[in-house]
């Protein structure tokens, strides 16, 4: 599963990439938000994985015994999405409202918008 | 995009969401769950709400601007987190019990605070965001 | 912050209240400010009495120290000392500085940005103190480089006059240059000594002489100091910086800041004592500055433009006497920086008054000035007689000093002794130029009319010029309070003590020589245009114009640096840097390839997961190749459930509820938001679309390669385990996610709500406030 997974990540990225160098902004945040899921399937991955041990501790134990998934990844992934959600919301309004001034999501243009 | 069916069962849905969300905030020591999830759960109810009944339905229903949400859980957040400066005199964010304990929510700390806190600017944030976007445009 | 005040040092307080009392004039405003002038001159004034009362201390020979911590990790404390030379420097600042600050009440009066100028005047006054009484070479090279920068913003002072931007930026340039030499010399002599406290770093002269490192210490140290005064070939910022009003060339450009070098090269002049480079080199270029700089005087016709020479040509014979090194060539060098601050400082404010009276500075046109200035005239003449060195002016117990150590030189004595006796005859001639030459003859048609100056444009100069002659009287005076214990300090040998009179002998025969053939130079050469047009013509091999060329490719050099990288593009940016990362990546994986299977680690693959990834790829493949901006958020919102099962899988509920609310959030806000914008176009041509799809490609696979390889490492879970061990122990909870979120790593937590709160703020105010009405 591992080798497929990271072909998955590998994907994400390559997709996220390929969005991120279009023209336009609508097609750039798209582009952000696969690579963000790239980003956390990596961090996730690098955890290693375990099937279907969450880390919680048992009723009437102390602490965890054996094998179990990491809990530091899955903490820095749940705050990478939470945050994520943040920065996409802002990002699309900003875009938006961008839009409505120099009546163009093309980024070359806005561009120009500039040296008026 | 108002059925009749989907309104019904939104006023239904929408006090079952809002006690599972809190029922998800208060477990979420002991088992999945927490003040994000919590939040976000919470915050799906209310939106779901505004598209069955329509936006100013939720809002008189909510009464306050969520956005005010957002204060308030931050200083529940940061109170719990500065207590143990105040009452115990220990380092920040340090936890705090009350000894016994509670059915069905477990033990009592400030832990239990700040996940509130983080509950509360998550309804906050998402709703205001949510409810701003749909109102403008 | 009582606390803070307490350790505060009064040093640091003292140096401080410069930069306080620049920050309040700031608040007081212009018109304000305009009626009570003369009390920003109390600055000044109160400073030099707090430094003079430390006179009687430094005359036994005591040295005072200050400390107050700064940035204690890093060593560099604010440490200010207080021995003969700081102390004749604090004392040059602002003893001048009070007749300057009043001067220019006067001057300036109906300039309109008065304030503004005293602001940088006390900045300038502030930095030059801290400079010349740090202890600390970090803390002296911060206070150095707040010289340069105030110094850029007076020279600048007319800032509607375009040379006068030019020749600020050319200073602040070649000064700029001095000050990271400085820095450079800082950090090498820190780390060579480990110590970064100056008196502390001589415990070991040795480290500055020899090695390998000792070399750059001493290029790093010259440079700094010939750039900050002027000596050749740097010399050319100087007579630029005489666009600056005349104050300020008289506080900065002849009386403190020039000679900040000088105060450099002496106060490491004991560091160096073991370098046989050292003296020889500043040997070399202080004679070939005072030479070059004296036949300049002859050619100039600008009064500032001839004082600017002279002023490089004392500077040169300064560091010449430090070169020279001796007992007698340091006392020299002491009594040389106070002689030339006072006769140099009295005729900058000679010939501002003369500007400001009779409105031209041009030497051919003036003449006969005494009828409505005698008390400038008289000023004037007794800073020439000091020049001069003519008795009983101190600056004839200064000249004679250089000679008698210049004879002392042993081998080169002859060599030596003629280039500082040439140096001196025209030193005499700018003396009385400037000093004399404007006041005698007759009265030209075209300066009937000059205004008769107030005591004020008057005054000050012509205490100087007194100064002058009473220190040449007592020199006991100076001798006891400064050269006695600064020579012996900086050179190890006691002084000799200083006279006015050392009978008929052949110093004295020498000091006649000098005296004559100037005032015979005097009388004999005309400064005249046709003069002054002749030497211009030699600029094209003049340092400045090759230093400005160099500067001028350099700057194109940049500009084209910078359309190629900062072109604007966004895209262009990501390109850079994904080719860079993935040439890295590529070298990496082909040079040491170490992508295997270790096929017992991996888990059996279920037919669910299958299909999950199948779902996902084409879920991926749609949101990218989709036409409508719909469809791309469906497909955007599949590929995050996808995700949310893969979380479910392996052991992740917490992850899997998050991604799962999140993803339903976000796919709502685009559909809310996308409604609004413009059609997908497609807008790269199938080139482009061709380039980039093979960059993010290869990258994408390069990724997957890393992945693997990393896989078959053992992750270190030392983080892993010790919260698994302590969660229930410490944080009494069982969900380890939930208990790292608000315990152990609560403050990260609390972070990101407020990051939230930030975003949401955003959001309303970008979408709420300051619309337009037709946006409503």
């Amino acid at each position: 599963m591992e080798i497929l997974l990271a072909i998955m990540t590998g994907i994400l990225y390559a997709a996220g990439i390929y969005l991120i160098l279009r023209r336009s902004l609508v097609k750039l945040i798209i582009g952000i938000v696969l690579l963000g899921n790239g980003v956390n399937l990596l961090i996730f991955l690098m955890g290693g994985l375990v099937k279907g041990r969450p880390p919680i501790i048992p009723e009437d134990a102390k602490h965890l015994e054996g094998l179990f998934a990491d809990p530091v990844p899955q903490a820095l992934i749940l705050t990478a999405i939470v945050i994520s959600f943040g920065l996409q919301s802002f990002a699309i309004v900003l875009i938006k409202r961008a839009y409505k001034v120099v009546k163009t999501d093309d980024i070359d243009a806005m561009n120009e918008t500039d040296r008026i | 995009m108002k059925s009749i069916i989907l309104s019904s069962a939104s006023n239904y849905l929408l006090p079952l969401l809002l006690l599972f969300s809190v029922f998800v905030l208060l477990r979420g020591h002991y088992l999945p769950g927490g003040g994000f999830i919590g939040g976000l759960i919470a915050s799906i109810a209310f939106i779901l709400h505004a598209f069955a009944n329509g936006l100013k339905k939720t809002r008189y229903l909510l009464r306050i601007h969520p956005g005010f949400l957002i204060p308030v859980g931050l200083t529940v957040a940061i109170l719990s987190a500065v207590a143990p400066m105040i009452f115990a005199d220990l380092p920040l964010l340090t936890g705090l019990w009350y000894p016994d304990e509670i059915p069905v929510i477990g033990k009592i700390g400030s832990a239990l605070f700040f996940d509130t806190g983080v509950y509360l600017v998550v309804v906050g944030v998402s709703l205001t965001i949510i409810f701003t976007i749909s109102e403008t445009v | 912050m009582l606390l803070f005040l307490q350790e505060m040092s009064t040093m640091l307080f003292a140096i401080l209240s410069s930069f306080i009392f620049a920050l309040v004039l700031f608040f007081i405003g212009q018109q304000r400010f305009e009626r009570f002038t003369w009390l920003a001159s109390l600055l000044p004034l109160g400073l030099f009495i707090y430094f003079a009362q430390f006179i009687p201390a430094i005359a036994n020979g005591d040295v005072i120290h200050f400390s107050t911590k700064w940035v204690p990790s890093l060593g560099i404390n604010l440490d200010f000392q207080l021995d003969g030379l700081s102390l004749l420097f604090t004392l040059l600042i602002t003893g001048i500085g009070s007749l300057v600050f009043i001067y220019s009440k006067e001057y300036l009066k109906e300039n309109n940005k008065l304030l503004r100028f005293y602001c940088y005047l006390s900045v300038f006054m502030g930095a030059m103190l801290g400079l010349v009484t740090s202890n600390n070479i970090i803390s002296m090279f911060v206070f150095w480089e707040l010289t340069s920068i105030s110094s850029f913003f007076l020279i600048s002072f007319k800032n509607t006059d375009k040379e006068s931007r030019k020749s600020a930026l050319l200073a602040l340039s070649i000064t700029g240059l001095g000050g990271l030499s400085l820095l450079a010399f800082a950090v090498l002599a820190g780390q060579l000594t480990g110590t970064y406290t100056i008196s502390e770093m001589l415990t070991n002269p040795e480290l500055f002489a020899q090695g390998e490192l000792s070399i750059f210490l001493l290029v790093f140290l010259l440079l700094a100091a010939f750039t900050k005064s002027a000596q050749f070939p740097f010399h050319f910022w100087l007579p630029g910086a005489m666009r600056a009003p005349t104050p300020v060339s008289t506080y900065l450009h002849s009386a403190t800041m020039v000679k900040a070098g000088v105060y450099l090269l002496l106060r490491f002049s004991p560091h160096f004592s073991l370098n046989e480079y050292f003296g020889t080199i500043l040997i070399i270029f202080g004679a070939i500055t005072m030479l070059y700089a004296a036949v300049h005087t002859l050619f100039r016709t600008d009064l500032k433009g001839i004082l600017a020479y002279s002023t490089i040509g004392a500077l040169g014979i300064m560091v010449f006497l430090i070169g020279i090194g001796t007992a007698e060539a340091i006392t020299a060098a002491i009594i040389f920086i106070m002689v030339h601050a006072l006769y140099k400082a009295s005729l900058f404010l000679v010939t501002g008054t003369i500007d400001y009276g009779a409105g031209t500075r041009d030497i051919t046109r003036l003449a006969g000035l005494r009828k409505f200035m005698l008390p400038l005239s008289i000023a004037g003449l007794l800073a020439a007689i000091s020049s001069a060195g003519i008795p009983p002016s101190v600056g004839f117990v200064g000249k004679d000093l250089i000679y008698e150590s210049t004879l002392h030189a042993g081998l080169n004595a002859g060599l030596l002794t003629t280039i500082a006796l040439v140096t001196n005859i025209f030193m005499v001639f700018a003396g009385f130029i400037v000093g004399v030459k404007p006041f005698i003859g007759k009265l030209p048609e075209h300066l009937s009319e000059t205004e008769k100056p107030n005591f004020i444009l008057w005054g000050p100069p012509i205490l100087l010029a007194l100064l002058g002659v009473v220190f040449g009287l007592f020199p006991g005076l100076l001798g006891n309070l400064f050269t006695d214990n600064i020579a012996a300090k900086l050179s190890g040998v006691e002084a000799p003590h200083l006279k006015l009179w050392h009978g008929f002998n052949f110093i004295f025969l020498l000091s006649l020589i000098t005296i004559g053939a100037g005032l015979l130079l005097y009388v004999l050469w005309k400064p005249s245009k046709s003069k002054e047009t002749f030497i211009q013509r030699f600029d094209v091999l003049a340092p400045k114009d090759l230093i400005i060329l160099f500067g001028n490719l350099f700057s194109q050099l940049s500009i084209f640096l910078t359309r190629l990288f900062q072109n604007g593009y966004l895209r262009r940016y990501v390109m850079i840097l994904l080719v860079i990362l993935t040439v890295v990546l590529g070298i990496h994986i082909f040079i040491n390839p170490r992508v295997f299977l270790n096929i017992e680690q991996i888990k059996s693959l279920d037919w669910n997961e299958i299909i999950i990834c199948i779902i996902m790829f084409f879920a991926i493949l749609f949101t990218v190749f989709s036409k409508s901006r719909l469809s791309a958020v469906a497909g955007l919102g599949i590929v995050g459930y996808a995700m949310c099962f893969i979380f479910v899988f392996y052991g992740a509920p917490d992850l899997a509820m998050t991604q799962f609310t999140i993803d339903t959030l976000t796919v709502i806000l685009f559909v809310l938001v996308l409604y609004r914008l413009p059609k997908y176009l497609r807008m790269s041509n199938p080139t482009n679309r061709i380039r980039d799809g093979i960059i993010a490609l290869t990258f994408g696979t390069f990724m997957s390669f890393i992945i693997v390889e990393i896989m078959n490492e053992n992750p270190v879970k030392n983080v892993t385990e010790f919260y698994s061990e302590n969660a229930y122990v410490l944080a009494k909870g069982k969900n380890i996610v939930n208990v790292i979120l608000v315990d152990f790593r609560g403050f990260d937590t609390m972070i990101e709500i407020i990051v939230l709160s930030i975003a949401a703020i955003g959001v309303f105010a970008l979408l709420k406030l300051y619309l337009k009405k037709h946006e409503k």
